[in-house]
């Protein structure tokens, strides 16, 4: 699959928006599907659909199969020892919260404390949050140097006797700054703490190599992914998943149910309770599909020609301030004009058909630690040229001329 | 959609230099307001005499250019009106900005009505509408005496 013309994989660029081609610089928030992935869910309810896991006719024998299938296509794609590491949930949301909760539940007492960074995006930090309220642990940050970069020394500082989970981003949804998880992770095992990475930004840009990380948990948002929305996962190495309580009760992640007792189903099953969403779940597997024919050295490629691209036309156009100068970053470009506020901008922006997210990207910390109540951001996808890059500017500069600057 | 009947010059200059910015001594009324999707803030202060005239109105905030202009015409004509003729004029504001196409009121005089009509932009960015009333359910907010923080998301 040549990547110079992946855009014709994607239907929605074949329509107008407002009768302008659509730029679409927001694939941080959410990627663009490519027809595969619409098709398989059309299939699956027209030919295929049946609920999994219970029935022993021939649609739900098929379609567990089917939804199987994607379990091992992600365990390879992540490269997970087990299959049975990959739990589905309805989102990486979900997958922060079911650590936070089954973790807190068995492992947190009061006066404990956990690690998470000033880049944390709040579903990082709010699930945390609940443990801090409810069991009164404490949440330390570690802070970002000015380039908007987190450390290994950075963690470090905040590692006390008391720690008993870092929790931090692999790639900031703002910053664009990679985090060295496999040092930390590293640093953190030796200190007998474990580590859950955010991986919604990194899944769909970087390599995947969970062995090689070696973090204990790992949650990844599949919509992010050029995969339908309401899906996520958590990758946990086995040793937790077999460790940890249940997190939601119901139908599918029990063993036997009796008046007095009741014990829980084995892995995977264990916390997936309910129906899950099937087709979501069988139309990623086209996702993994799509970007293994992309292949992910090519992707990265493209990317890094687009993201340093990017930059050096936004560093040239003079009233534009990019966010964050880490070491290494990935497929974000967040920056602010002076005098204009980011919200104006997305909506003069939109009027091109250049489509940017501006706010706070759902992370306040980081914006008051910059001293920004907002901030405008342009984010990567397969699908963006060079081209798009220079309508964004041009855009811009439409901006600056209603604004008189 | 029309970019230039969003930002017009009115709103530009308002947005840019906006009137009535910062805290009064010995206000006597105030209220927040938050939008928590944009994370745009006003906080209202406002003095009302005995006889329950506005006396003195102003606020503090950060936002886009919309919500900022809103802020600084509102305090602008609401200066001398009653607290009723206030919440008459809010009424109606809120009304233009949802559904109609004029401001229905005598309480303002007609280059008043032009001023806030050059907010009526918002109604083709039903994403910004949010914008140009923040600082006026803050008001509201203020004028009832309602303590909690008012948010518009």
């Amino acid at each position: 699959m040549k990547i110079e013309n992946i855009k014709k994989e994607f239907p929605i660029f074949n329509n107008k928006i407002e009768n302008n081609d659509l730029v679409y610089l927001d694939s941080a928030n959410s990627s663009q599907k490519p027809l595969v992935v619409v098709d398989r869910i059309y299939d699956f309810y027209t030919k295929e659909f049946s609920n999994i896991g219970r029935s022993v006719h021939y649609l739900a024998v098929a379609a567990t199969n089917l939804y199987e299938n994607t379990r091992t296509a992600v365990q390879k794609y992540i490269n997970a020892k087990d299959k049975n590491e990959i739990v589905f949930t309805k989102g990486a949301t979900e997958a922060i919260n079911l650590v936070a909760s089954t973790f807190g539940q068995k492992y947190l007492k009061e006066g404990d404390e956990i690690i998470i960074t000033e880049l944390e995006h709040h579903s990082n930090y709010v699930p945390w949050h609940y443990l801090r309220k409810n069991k009164g642990i404490k949440i330390n940050f570690a802070e970002i140097d000015e380039h908007g970069d987190i450390s290994l020394e950075s963690v470090e500082k905040q590692i006390t006797s008391k720690t008993k989970m870092i929790a931090l981003t692999h790639l900031s949804n703002v910053t664009g700054a990679i985090l060295p998880i496999k040092e930390i992770t590293e640093l953190a095992h030796s200190k007998g703490i474990p580590v859950l990475v955010d991986g919604c930004q990194s899944a769909p840009h970087m390599k995947m190599d969970m062995q090689d990380l070696n973090c204990d948990f790992y949650a990844i948002s599949c919509h992010k992914m050029y995969g339908p929305t309401g899906l996520g996962i958590l990758y946990a190495k086995k040793k937790w998943l077999d460790d940890l309580p249940p997190y939601q009760g119901g139908g599918g992640m029990i063993n036997e149910v009796k008046k007095n007792d009741i014990s829980y189903g084995e892995l995977p099953n264990k916390f997936e309770a309910g129906t899950m969403a099937t087709a979501q779940v069988i139309a990623f597997n086209e996702s993994i599909n799509f970007l293994n024919k992309i292949g992910i050295d090519n992707l990265i490629n493209h990317e890094n020609d687009l993201l340093n691209y990017g930059e050096e036309v936004l560093r040239k156009n003079n009233s534009v301030k990019l966010i964050g100068n880490p070491k290494k970053k990935g497929a974000v470009l967040s920056f602010t004009i002076d005098g204009i506020h980011p919200h104006d901008i997305a909506t003069i922006l939109d009027e091109d058909g250049v489509a940017i997210r501006a706010g706070h990207h759902c992370c306040q910390i980081l914006h008051d630690k910059l001293g920004l109540t907002a901030s405008a951001r342009a984010s990567l996808g397969v699908y963006n040229t060079r081209d798009d890059l220079d309508k964004l500017n041009e855009s811009i500069n439409n901006c600056k001329k209603i604004f008189n600057k | 959609m029309n970019l230039k009947e969003l930002y017009q010059e009115i709103i530009l200059d308002h947005g840019k230099n906006p009137r009535n910015l910062g805290k009064f001594e010995n206000f006597n009324k105030d209220a927040k307001g938050h939008n928590p999707l944009c994370g745009d803030k006003v906080h209202l202060f406002l003095k009302l005499d005995e006889n329950k005239n506005v006396n003195d109105i102003s606020f503090e905030g950060e936002g886009c250019a919309i919500s900022m202009a809103s802020a600084s015409i509102m305090t602008d004509l609401m200066k001398g009106k009653s607290e009723k003729e206030a919440k008459e004029i809010i009424d109606r504001f809120l009304d233009m900005i949802k559904e109609k196409d004029d401001i229905n009121t005598n309480l303002l005089k007609e280059d008043e009505k032009t001023k806030l009509m050059s907010l009526g932009g918002v109604k083709n960015y039903p994403m910004r509408v949010k914008c140009a009333t923040l600082s006026w359910h803050a008001l509201s907010s203020a004028l009832d005496d309602f303590q909690k923080d008012v948010t518009t998301e």
